[in-house]
């Protein structure tokens, strides 16, 4: 079929013809008196580009974000005016600092009404603007194939992020000759910087020269689809490897090369040898404050080559002593075949030492063997039940940094977590999109009770879709993450932490969710077992020690170096 | 380090698309950071539909970098480039609305005369006097206007030239060249 040219159309047929040129599948949304001509348009159009109706415009969008990370392909999502849009933000702010490839469409009261206050009006460019890479408002009906094309291509060009086209009513219903064009060039944007060899270059002699290098990947080395070059680049040097977050999954877990998690709650070795390392290399990834700690006292001792397509990240957080703006794949690509081998025995050595310190912890939160079941424990019965490894999608709290910690990946793009934002209620929503872009793979979500309430509601479209997600609620009748603080910073005033749940299998009930419960540690593995077994959707709640910390954890404004691993006291 | 984290004037051009609620797009950036925007001017360039925004901010020099590359991520932005005072020449213009009044000690002719200004409008009741020149120099004019009845004064945002010889061109040049644009994205 041919989308590229229709005449005499509406603007509302030319929106969804222009996502058709763009190779679009499936839409999130949901509708609304200001969106209701592209609504009446898409019924026409149903068989080919799919659309799900979530429950809220949050729902929607998360679960846009979450396709677009698994997939590698744009989300798209679609709301009314007013708050159908304002129900967006969370979602925007979250795709901005996660470099998630999105394009909203918001419908907007006519052109005649704007700045006005009419019904549902909000000033959507307003609000969105510093959380969105671009916008642009449509009044006119021959603007929006244009429009649309250059959202695609901002959307995913250089570093990824969200777009918001806001178009009016009357531009929804205009009619015009339709004729499409992709983008592939703007004037005034330069996202994919061309190879700088002689910074490159510079960058091969300094790691060359380091006795103790130390590789730290991020998101970047997954957007640009970098994960076999970082694996040869390992291999090739021996150089050891930590992952950010949001960069787990883009390296596999049981890598001899691979030290496992930065940051605030990761990896006890990777953490302290960061201020220890002669030469950081840093690939696609931003020096965030979660991973860095108190940036005074952050690698001073070490080179740093930072290599990002994005230059505003560049010296932002930590001066790089060669900083490359580049694509992560085509940068490595080009020092693959010029890179040496080195001597990391002894380098290597060090972090193995510093893991035994952190193995007792890990023992004690995967195998407790009494007391409540711990949350590390399910993880590792997840991971050890799950014949191929699932796409990992979690909440925000404690079992984000337990799934983080403990759930194994051998291919990238399988997990899925809000880490610029921590977006709670993220989780059940991004699952949905997870599953819709692989539905050939499992998708667990892990979500602490908390965060699960927050977005709730979505249960309601994968009941209408029958969407097979499996819901593991690591449940601690907390808000857990934030009580953790409150009892080590706060002197354990509990304040407002502490939450009545209603019962879980009582609502899964009512969306037709199968469901279970485990409160005994020798129920646990059947219980996953079923639950990974099941057909459908399935939620499976988990009854866990209420009081329970995540550590190793580097406290806010200390150094990586003082990583606690939970124990000091006793020492 | 010392000289990266005093404080001192800066003046960015920031070169864009006019596209409706780009001013916005560019403040932002600026009140994220809490920075205060001294003055904010707005023009075409020598280069048709990109305009020209002066802006002067006080600042450290490694916040106005950051602040630049932050500035110059906006996809409707060209480019921001900053500069110290010393590395621009700028002006910037002033109106003084003053009564006419008979006061023997207030010598209009004379002050326009020693001040480089000049009358730029005059009615039975007021005359308007026109200044350019530095904020200092459009100040001393206003605190001695002050005490003749000043009835109402304007200044204008700094508008500047860089002393460097380079075009806004050969800037837009080089970013193309250093782009890669082969990428199909489909
Ligand atoms: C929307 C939102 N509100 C508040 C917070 C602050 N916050 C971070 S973690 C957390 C607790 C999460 O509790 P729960 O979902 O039960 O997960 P747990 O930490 O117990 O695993 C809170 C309130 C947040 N991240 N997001």
């Amino acid at each position: 079929m041919n989308y590229q040219n229709k005449e005499n159309i509406r603007g509302a047929e030319a929106v969804i013809l222009s996502l058709l040129n763009e190779n679009v599948e499936h839409v999130f949304g949901y509708v609304g008196g200001a969106i209701m001509p592209v609504y009446d348009a898409l019924y026409d159009y149903q068989d080919v580009l799919i659309h799900y109706l979530t429950r809220h415009e949050q729902g929607a969008i998360h679960a846009a974000q979450s396709y677009a990370r698994v997939s590698g392909k744009v989300g798209v999502c679609f709301a009314t005016s007013g708050p159908g849009a304002t129900n967006l933000v969370t979602g925007l702010a979250d795709a901005q600092l996660d470099s998630t490839p999105l394009v909203c469409i918001t419908g907007q009261v006519d052109s005649r009404m704007l700045g006005t206050d009419a019904f549902q009006e909000t000033d959507v460019i307003g609000v969105t603007m510093p959380v969105t890479k671009w916008s642009s408002q449509v009044t006119r009906a021959e603007e929006i194939p244009e429009a649309i094309a250059k959202a695609f291509y901002i959307a995913q060009s250089g570093r990824p992020g969200p777009v918001l086209i806001d178009i009016t009513k009357d531009a929804q219903f205009g009619l015009f000759n339709f004729q499409y064009k992709a983008c592939k060039r703007i004037r005034s944007y330069f996202p994919h910087p061309k190879l700088n060899i002689g910074l490159l270059d510079e960058a091969l002699k300094m790691i060359d020269a380091s006795q103790k290098p130390f590789l730290l990947i991020g998101h970047g080395v997954t957007i640009s689809k970098a994960e076999k070059e970082v694996k040869a680049f390992v291999e090739k040097t021996k150089i050891p490897v930590a992952s950010t977050l949001l960069g787990l999954s883009a390296f596999p877990s049981h890598h001899p090369l691979y030290m496992g998690m930065l940051g605030m709650h990761g990896n006890y070795a990777p953490n302290i040898l960061t201020n220890e390392c002669d030469l950081l290399i840093a690939i696609g990834m931003r020096f965030d404050d979660r991973v860095t700690g108190d940036v005074e006292r952050y690698a001073k001792q070490a080179k740093i080559i930072h290599i990002d397509i994005d230059s505003a990240e560049l010296n932002k957080n930590v001066f790089a002593d060669i900083a490359i703006p580049a694509d992560a794949k085509e940068a490595l690509q080009y020092v693959l075949p010029k890179l040496k081998q080195k001597h990391t025995e002894d380098w290597l050595n060090q972090f193995a030492q510093l893991r035994v310190k952190e193995q007792t912890l890990i023992d004690a939160q995967l195998y407790p063997g009494k007391g409540k079941v711990s949350m590390g424990e399910v993880i590792r019965v997840v991971n050890e039940q799950s014949q191929t490894k699932p796409i990992v999608v979690t909440d925000v709290g404690q079992h984000q940094m337990m799934s983080g910690r403990y759930f194994e990946f051998n291919e990238g793009r399988s997990f899925v977590t809000s880490g610029g934002l921590g977006t709670m209620g993220f989780g059940l929503p991004a699952s949905i999109g997870a599953k819709i872009a692989s539905p050939e793979k499992g998708v667990v979500a892990v979500l602490g009770d908390g965060g699960f309430q927050m977005t709730i509601q979505e249960l309601g479209t994968i009941f209408q879709y029958k969407i097979p997600v499996k819901i593991l609620i690591l449940n601690n009748n907390f808000l857990g993450m934030v009580r953790q603080w409150q009892q080590l910073f706060f002197e354990k005033r509990y304040s407002f932490t502490e939450m009545h749940n209603p019962d879980f299998l009582t609502i899964a009930k009512g969306y037709n969710i199968q469901s279970n419960k485990v409160f005994e540690r020798s129920k646990l593995e059947s219980a996953v077992k079923e639950m990974l077994a099941s057909k459908g959707p399935y939620l499976l709640e988990v009854d866990v020690e209420m009081e329970e910390n995540v550590f190793p954890m580097v406290p806010a404004g200390a150094s990586v170096s003082e990583i606690l691993l939970g124990n000091e006291e006793l020492n | 380090m010392e000289l990266n984290t005093k404080i001192q004037e800066f003046t960015l051009s920031v070169f864009t698309e006019n596209t409706v609620g780009m001013l916005n797009r560019v403040t932002i950036i600026f009140t994220r950071r809490k920075l205060n925007i001294e003055s904010i001017t707005a023009s075409n360039t020598e280069l048709k539909d990109i305009y020209r925004y002066t802006i002067v901010v006080k600042t450290t020099l490694d916040m106005i970098k950051k602040v630049t590359a932050q500035l110059e991520k906006q996809i409707d932005i060209h480019k921001a480039l900053f500069y110290t005072s010393d590395q621009v020449i700028y002006n910037e213009i002033a109106l003084y609305k003053m009564p006419m009044t008979s006061d023997r000690n207030y010598d209009v002719e004379a002050i326009v005369r020693q001040n480089h200004a000049r009358i730029l409008s005059v009615t039975s009741e007021y005359m308007v006097i026109e200044k350019t020149g530095l904020k200092e120099e459009t100040q001393a004019l206003y605190d001695l206007l002050k005490m003749h009845g000043l009835l109402e004064f304007a200044r204008s945002g700094r508008v500047a030239v860089t002393r460097p010889m380079r075009k806004l061109n050969s800037f837009l040049d080089e970013m193309e060249a250093k782009t890669n644009y082969d990428t199909d994205y489909n």
